[in-house]
């Protein structure tokens, strides 16, 4: 009770412990909605390799897993994108929060929320 | 209408969806270099972290990775035939700190070329210091200095946080220039193009950083307490009190 009244710097935890799950779903709309509409142009880098002439310096991957945001083997290319989005967008955010797990300092006792 | 534009080509084979520099673009010294470099100050960024980063911070680390990443995904015209896409750096770094910050961006680029092929593995060094390193440690300390200008964080966070983001994807684009020089793959003219057209990315940036931090001001502005939240002088001060 103590602890509760000395801490009184504005909480994350204490207004929804769930909040991360919102923060989530935003990514995946993202991915869902926005990813499918991205424009086909190269990106700016890429432009000027092609215009600058050492686009063909470009190597092949060594190997391919999800080559350019999509499944192999789904040929739907809404789907494809869309899926492979999402699992970079889970892998990502599973190995950050192990990451910072294994980084972050537990707050001493009392100071918990 | 979503159908049709999802026909476009992007998705349909053809023009492929990279967002990174490849493999070869790079000489192997130049790419060697930056693994070491970034190797150096990745370990810094860990050990930060770990003095530093607050347990409550960690779900946010993790939204973050994943919103960067869908962010990047989204590629919105600049030019013709141009597009540009989010870096991420200064938002990431604003909310969770510089060395946090880089540690998100350094594990999205890493994904994204480990299981996308987006990115080389040779210039996988050169990448996380480019967006991890130049587009958030370096751009985090412009952000400061420019708030502190400005009056503080409270009043200048999101003016600080647009030139900030702009700066970001010009550092950035500086760097792979003057590393595109050293790999004797470009002349000074090019690198005046790549300038040019991260000019115009970097708007994007701005706009999107900005965008995600009225968000969040309007919905969470706790969030960015996360921050400095585990200042060890602080729960000290706390303790005593």
């Amino acid at each position: 009770m103590d602890d509760r009244r000395r801490d009184d710097r504005p909480s994350v935890s204490r207004r929804s412990p769930w909040w991360w799950v919102i923060g989530l779903a935003i990514a995946a709309l993202v991915v869902i909605v926005l990813a499918p509409l991205a424009s086909p142009d190269p990106d700016g880098l890429e432009r000027v390799a092609e215009d600058g002439g050492f686009i063909e310096r470009a190597q092949e991957a060594l190997y391919e897993i999800l080559p350019d945001y999509s499944i192999p083997g789904i040929d739907d290319p809404f789907l494809s994108t869309v899926l492979a989005g999402l699992i970079g967008v889970a892998v990502v955010f599973a190995l950050m929060v192990g990451l910072g797990k294994l980084l972050a300092r537990r707050r001493p006792p009392g100071e918990r929320v | 209408m979503i159908l049709a534009s999802i026909a476009g080509p992007t998705l349909t084979g053809g023009g492929a969806l990279q967002l990174h520099t490849p493999d070869g673009f790079l000489s192997p010294a130049v790419a060697l270099v930056m693994w070491a470099v970034t190797a150096v100050i990745v370990a810094i960024a860990v050990r930060q972290t770990n003095k530093s980063l607050d347990e409550r911070a960690v779900p946010l680390m993790g939204v973050m990775a994943a919103f960067i990443f869908a962010g990047q995904m989204v590629n919105f015209p600049v030019a013709p035939g141009t597009s540009g896409h989010l870096l991420g750096g200064v938002l990431a770094a604003v909310l969770l700190g510089p060395w946090a910050g880089t540690l998100v961006m350094t594990a999205v680029v890493t994904v994204q070329a480990l299981l996308f092929q987006d990115g080389g593995l040779v210039v996988l060094g050169a990448n996380i210091f480019i967006m991890g390193i130049v587009g958030t440690l370096g751009a985090y300390a412009a952000y400061r200095l420019l708030a502190k200008v400005l009056g503080g964080e409270a009043r200048g966070r999101i003016p600080a946080a647009a030139v900030a983001a702009w700066l970001a994807v010009m550092g950035g684009a500086l760097s792979i220039g003057l590393m595109l020089l050293a790999s004797d793959a470009t002349t000074l003219e090019t690198m005046g193009f790549i300038l040019g057209v991260h000019a115009l990315i970097g708007i994007g940036e701005a706009a999107i950083t900005v965008a995600a931090l009225i968000f969040i001001q309007a919905t969470r502005p706790d969030l960015f307490s996360l921050r400095d939240a585990f200042d060890p002088m602080r729960v000290r001060v706390a303790q005593g009190a």
